[in-house]
């Protein structure tokens, strides 16, 4: 326990100098690029205006706007770090890419006898997504003992060549490699050679590591050019028999059924709470004990009762929207200003006529907030479902390509996912702006 | 009997902490239709409750209120009133607000717009019936508030400070508005106001009340107000008798906050 604990911090040390330098990297590159800011607006004279003329813009929030060219430039700095450390071929090389292609090196071995004799070892590297190349027809065997060698090797990947199996009398005792390229060797270390390094095992034998270069292997990243060319492919072909875009309408379905529920049942819930002290202290405790369990955290129980099937899933969307709608709705109905109330009803408004004119207008702004965050969540939620368990839709498409180890389809679900609950942001922000343009402003 | 009737009317808050809040004794008042009335008074003296007794949004604890004749049990469009701010309907334009009374009782259409474009007339936002509230001003938005309480056509119109929040400039033009409106409609209007000078002004009786308990301390007949009307308010004020009257009410206050405050202390 105490040795796990200490694991733990650790990891969360290391962790923290992993996340200072990556930040550090991402602010150095931010500061450049502000410092070619600064000249470029100044030189055009670009400063102009209100703000401008402020003296004090450090602490006045309204002389803060966001920098939409920072903005572009952050999303292009992304990019751009993602083909360096991947080795796209969009950009030209900056980090050494592993080795591809044919290298050789001379091994020299020494008989039981105590002869020496030199030989070549061909070694033929080849991309992990290519074919396996030929192997050259009949290499020469070179003259003495020892044989001429042979070896295919997948890039970032290693090797062991038992050069004593087809040399004269490599499995006597007293056989040894010597020295490699001319320089000498003995069991359990490594030298270099002209495209890698070569580790003499302690059985003798030759591990043989092409470069790895310094780029992230597709498995971990794939290059940004590789995961357009999956997506093309995924656009016209889906997977594992599912259409992509299917997949996402799916998952939007779901959302949108369960939040129109939640709304459904949430916002008239949340109205009776905040009219009637009766029906306040009823629901009371439900509500309060519903909303701080995570949704994800009713997925087992879902999963119990419903199974794995639509029903499970727009249940489980239901009650994400149901505790956020009904707590937006009681809080609309709680800031209603008494003195609007005491004028509908001075103005001769019925109960039923200051319910529909005067309460629910003016809670319009509160539902509208919590119907965003609901959305959010019913977004969250629906893809960890369908990680859970799902025929179709975006979570389940990129849990599944992840068992295979397909990290662009999962990179490209991870992409959809959050391009979709941004334009579902922005839509409902929109809508807000159309449908309650006093929010704020009363 | 026409007017409004206020019959021994006590009001005691009980606190959380078990003790009592007299906000108002034994208030007996009597005013006449037509009447504008100004009520005056240190902080806690309980105008606001006595005007929201009246309103119909509060019950006393004893004693009864009754307008032409019959009693006061809730709101009723027969009292309308006027609030310091925050009262208007933020998603309706300034017509539609104006149009909530008659429209609530079904009015039809064109009388409700033939209406609110003459209200809109008096109160001096002719251009502005398809503004939105939070598009105006503050004195333009307690003009929509008159405008408001007077499509409804009440026979009492109660003012909680309507002009508290507004600067010196429009307040004194809205003071104009009020006693404009009050000649011309004839309505019976009861005004709050914390400013010795409004309550000079804008009462044709004014009230002064004193705090703990909440009572009638001292009550005056003035002609300002019959003066001010379609008159310079400015002129008013230098009328002889304008200063000696404020200052007269203005050390009353002054003298009772100073025993609210030794009260406190010596407590």
């Amino acid at each position: 326990m105490i040795q796990e604990v200490f694991d733990v911090i650790v990891t969360t040390l290391r962790m923290v100098v992993g996340i200072t330098l990556i930040m550090a990297v991402f602010l150095l590159v931010s500061m450049a690029l502000s410092f070619l800011y600064g000249l470029y607006s100044k030189g055009r004279g670009m400063t102009k205006g209100y703000t401008s003329l402020k003296t004090v813009t450090f602490g006045d929030e309204s002389a803060v706007t966001a920098n939409r060219f920072a903005s572009v430039a952050a999303v292009v700095t992304i990019f751009l770090l993602w083909c360096i450390a991947t080795g796209s071929s969009l950009i030209p090389t900056v980090l050494p890419p592993p080795f591809v292609g044919e290298t050789e090196f001379e091994y020299t071995a020494r008989n039981a006898n105590g002869e020496t004799d030199t030989a070549t070892v061909l070694v033929q590297v080849y991309g992990s997504d290519a074919e396996r190349p030929d192997e050259p027809e009949a290499l020469p065997p070179g003259d003495g003992f020892a044989r001429n060698d042979f070896v295919q090797i997948v890039e970032r990947r290693t090797k062991v060549l038992k050069v004593q199996n087809n040399d004269e009398g490599g499995k006597e005792d007293g056989y040894e490699v010597i020295e490699i390229n001319g320089t000498p060797v003995t069991r359990e270390t490594v030298v270099p050679f002209a495209k890698g390094e070569i580790y003499v095992t302690k059985q003798g034998s030759l591990s043989v590591r092409p470069s790895t270069g310094l780029t992230m292997e597709a498995l971990y990243l794939p290059p940004p050019e590789k995961v357009w060319s999956s997506f093309i492919t995924l656009n016209k072909e889906g997977y594992q028999g599912v259409g992509l875009w299917e997949n996402v309408f799916w998952s939007l379905i779901r959302v949108v059924i369960g939040f129109s529920l939640g709304c459904l049942f949430g916002i008239p819930l949340g109205f009776a709470m905040g009219l009637n002290s009766w029906l306040r202290g009823w629901f009371d405790p439900i509500v309060e004990f519903m909303r701080p369990v995570p949704p994800l955290a009713l997925i087992p129980l879902v999963i119990i009762w419903f199974g794995i099937g639509e029903q499970g899933k727009i249940s489980l969307l239901f009650l994400a929207a149901l505790w956020i709608m009904t707590i937006a709705a009681r809080a609309g109905v709680s800031g209603v200003n008494i003195s609007k109330v005491h004028a509908a009803y001075s103005l001769g408004a019925t109960r039923r006529q200051l319910l529909t004119k005067v309460i629910l207008p003016n809670s319009l702004p509160e539902i509208f907030t919590g119907a965003r965050v609901a959305m959010g969540v019913c977004w969250g939620t629906v893809v960890a479902a369908e990680l859970v368990a799902a025929e179709k839709g975006a979570g389940k498409m990129i849990i599944a390509a992840s068992k295979f180890s397909l990290t662009d389809i999962v990179i490209i679900g991870i992409i959809i996912i959050g391009v979709i609950g941004y334009g579902i942001d922005v839509l409902m922000r929109k809508a807000e702006n159309k449908l309650v343009p006093w929010k704020g402003r009363g | 009997m026409t007017g409004l009737v206020i019959d021994d009317v006590s009001m005691t808050f009980e606190l959380p902490n078990g003790g009592n809040v007299e906000a108002l004794k034994n208030i007996n008042l009597q005013i006449n239709e037509g009447e504008l009335l100004s009520v005056l008074g240190p902080s806690g003296c309980g105008k606001t409750t006595l005007l929201n007794i009246l309103a119909g949004f509060l019950a006393p604890t004893s004693g009864t209120m009754a307008m032409n004749g019959h009693a006061i049990t809730g709101p009723h469009s027969e009292r309308g009133m006027v609030f310091q701010q925050g009262a208007l309907f933020e998603w309706m334009n300034v017509a539609k607000n104006i149009g909530f009374g008659p429209k609530m009782k079904g009015t039809p259409q064109a009388e409700i717009d033939a209406k609110v474009t003459e209200l809109l007339g008096i109160v001096g936002l002719q251009d502005f019936a398809e503004k939105m509230i939070y598009e105006m001003s503050g004195g333009m938005q307690q003009r929509v508030a008159l405008a408001r309480c007077l499509a409804n056509d009440p026979d009492v119109i109660l003012m909680d400070e309507p002009l508290g929040a507004l600067d010196a400039l429009t307040r004194e033009k809205m003071q104009s508005l009020v006693l404009d409106i009050w000649k011309k409609t004839g309505k019976t209007i009861i005004l709050i106001t914390h400013s010795v000078e409004e309550a000079l002004l804008l009462g044709e009786r004014l009230l002064v009340m004193a705090p703990r308990p909440g009572r009638v301390h001292k009550e005056y007949r003035l002609p300002f107000a019959e003066m001010g009307v379609g008159a310079d308010l400015r002129e008013v004020k230098r009328h002889p008798d304008f200063g000696p009257k404020r200052d007269e009410i203005l050390s009353m206050i002054w003298d009772m906050e100073e025993e609210i405050m030794g009260r406190t202390e010596s407590a």
